[in-house]
């Protein structure tokens, strides 16, 4: 009862932020100086065409009624015709999300699967020369520029060793197409398709690699210090008093609690990640939505790029849904005081 | 009293002095802030210390063009022949404007907002902090990434983009600050006092946070110069002919793998100066006991 009071207040929260984030987008979209039907239309079209489009757009309309529309079709979640594939924004979008979605979420495994462990090793030899490895690591990982890890990573990889593919989802030619989930990992494990798993994996590992730097230093980091306030507390020394082995200490008794602040710290890191994503993803040439965003840009197709930030926005409300409600589970001092931001 | 007059004098040592100290004393602050004073003094003298100053605009000098390092070329030639490392030094003199005008504007909002949603509670806490929650649900590459699109490609829109969102950190870092300064017995005994509410903003509370800032500000130079490189690599920030050390990677990158100090080395000119800051913020969080700052 507790817990589901907890998640309708999230939800209201997150809807609140995605109303907000609905009126920062009409006003970069609709106040801010440049007008849209000029801008798809390009400096040769006559001012007659450019009208016709504004009225054909709305954007003759009051700009109350302009928003009133903006969000009658986004709550349909309906983004509009791109000015430049003349497809609905929602198409285009949802056939480059997946890519997306499935690069950020090996990026965040490989965050945890290498950030967690690098976190309790620095905190078990604290102060010690591992210590100060992973305290240094940490640093580098998050000041290094994310498409200059990209290129160094392909070239070393790709080039000069011939290891792992440079570019794409899948190799050319390669037989198979994911059409479940959109997520090729997932789809080659649910079609029992191997080959496709391990090329789906080969191409995944480099862009997630350069794009996962700063996030398993920061969760190494949160871990180290979490899990060195967890050993203050007196139930630990109380265990170490009783004899209860070293291992059984950490991973049982420290672990767990220790656990919520990197979970957190990933809600925040979120939305950083997923602009790198957009820097990652030109460099391996990996079809997702931050490649569709940024040639959008250039192209000055607007439609196009309000859809981008807003489902940009979207997943990152979602994602931090996701991750309250884990820690509320994992923690409950946290439903009881109640999810606040 | 005459116990204390016994005492052998002891030397009077200065605040500053003992901060001075602990500081010269922490590796990493000291290596940060040595590197942060390299870039600032290169960047600065720029035009009287770099080896072709004349190698800054668009000239080309194709006799020279795609030249490995060497002495004459410390980091080689471009793919038009201008010296990487006279435009690397002309790339920090952008990078580092780029992050002061950004903080310049971000860092005093931020925290005016954070003091008053923390003292003041209630409706404006309420706003500020709802408002804080809808600008951080934005990337802030993906919000330069709009605006830029709305608007030209400049420095000027860049900084705008980055500037619009990087106000969030310092309101939520003060905000949490203020709301556990504000019940403490000397912002009680100001408003005992009578003194108005300019004064426990501006003079009790905000020198209790200055510190968290001061580190908050160092960690940010770092981001700050790290966003705006991201941004001129996708070719919206810094237009050409005019040195970036994004802009640079980008076009170098058409090079790799053979020619790569085109693109590497004004890549590691980036991470040079985001370590250097990163390193001293990290040093400074040390010396004044700051943990909760990221």
């Amino acid at each position: 009862m507790e817990f589901l009071y907890f998640l309708i207040r999230r939800l209201l929260w997150s809807l609140l932020v995605l109303f907000g984030l609905s009126i920062v987008i009409f006003v970069i979209a609709r106040v801010m100086p440049g007008d849209p039907a000029r801008l798809a239309l390009g400096p040769r079209a006559s001012q007659e065409q450019v009208d016709d489009l504004k009225a054909n757009m709305g954007l003759d309309k009051p700009l109350v009624e302009q928003y009133q529309h903006f969000i009658v079709g986004l709550s349909r979640g309906d983004l509009g015709l791109s000015f430049l594939t003349k497809r609905p924004v929602n198409d285009d979008i949802a056939e480059t999300f997946a890519a997306t979605l499935e690069l950020v979420l090996a990026t965040i495994s490989i965050a945890f699967l290498l950030g967690i462990p690098l976190g309790v090793v620095a905190a078990a030899k604290k102060d010690g020369g591992a210590d100060n490895l992973v305290r240094f690591g940490a640093i580098l990982g998050a000041v290094t520029p994310s498409f200059l890890l990209a290129l160094l990573l392909q070239v070393l990889a790709g080039y000069e060793l011939h290891v792992l593919p440079t570019t794409g989802r899948l190799s050319p030619d390669f037989p198979f197409h994911p059409d479940i989930t959109g997520l090729v990992t997932i789809d080659a494990l649910l079609k029992g398709n191997p080959a496709a798993l391990i090329d789906g994996l080969k191409h995944l590992l480099l862009p997630s690699l350069a794009l996962s730097a700063a996030t398993v230093g920061q969760i190494a980091r949160i871990t180290r210090s979490s899990m060195i306030d967890v050993a203050k507390q007196d139930y630990i020394e109380a265990g170490r008093a009783f004899g209860i082995p070293d291992h059984v200490r950490i991973f049982k008794y420290m672990l767990r609690p220790a656990f919520v602040p990197p979970m957190t710290i990933l809600g925040l890191e979120f939305a950083s990640l997923l602009g790198n994503a957009f820097v990652v993803e030109l460099v391996f040439a990996w079809p997702g939505m931050a490649s569709y965003g940024v040639r959008s840009i250039l192209q000055k197709d607007l439609n196009a790029v309000m859809g981008v930030v807003m489902i940009s926005g979207l997943f990152f409300v979602v994602a931090n849904l996701v991750i309250d409600v884990l820690v509320g589970f994992v923690d409950p001092r946290v439903r009881i005081q109640g999810g606040q931001g | 009293m005459s116990e204390l007059a016994a005492a052998p004098a002891r030397p009077q040592v200065s605040i500053a002095y003992q901060n001075w100290h602990r500081f010269s004393r922490n590796p990493t602050a000291v290596i940060g802030s040595v590197i942060v004073t390299v870039v600032v003094l290169t960047a600065v003298l720029a035009p009287w210390i770099a080896p072709h100053p004349d190698h800054v605009g668009s000239i080309v000098n194709f006799r020279a063009r795609h030249l490995p390092p060497s002495a004459q070329y410390w980091f080689g030639t471009d793919n038009v022949g201008r010296d990487i490392f006279t435009r690397v030094l002309f790339g920090y003199r952008v990078s580092l404007l780029l992050a002061a005008v950004v903080l310049a504007f971000a860092v005093p909002l931020g925290a005016a907002l954070g003091l008053i949603a923390g003292y003041f509670g209630g409706w404006a806490e309420i706003v500020i902090m709802r408002l804080t929650d809808i600008a951080l649900a934005i990337p802030p590459l993906v919000m330069a990434l709009a605006v830029t699109a709305v608007l030209t490609p400049n420095l000027t829109h860049a900084m705008l983009a980055i500037a619009a969102l990087w106000w969030t950190w310092h309101t939520r870092l003060i905000f949490s600050i203020t709301r556990t300064l504000r019940a403490q017995e000397f912002v009680e005994a100001a408003e005992i006092l009578g003194a108005s509410r300019f004064h426990i903003l501006f003079r009790e509370l905000l020198p209790n946070c200055a510190s968290a800032i001061l580190v908050k500000t160092s960690l940010d130079f770092g981001f700050v110069i790290l966003i705006g490189a991201a941004l001129s690599y996708l070719g919206l920030g810094v237009q050409p002919p005019t040195p970036d050390l994004g802009t640079m990677v980008a076009s170098g990158a058409d090079f790799l793998p053979d020619r790569w100090w085109e693109s590497m080395l004004p890549g590691a000119a980036i991470l040079f100066v985001a370590l250097g800051f990163n390193l001293l913020g990290d040093g400074l969080r040390d010396l004044y006991d700051v943990e909760s700052v990221r």
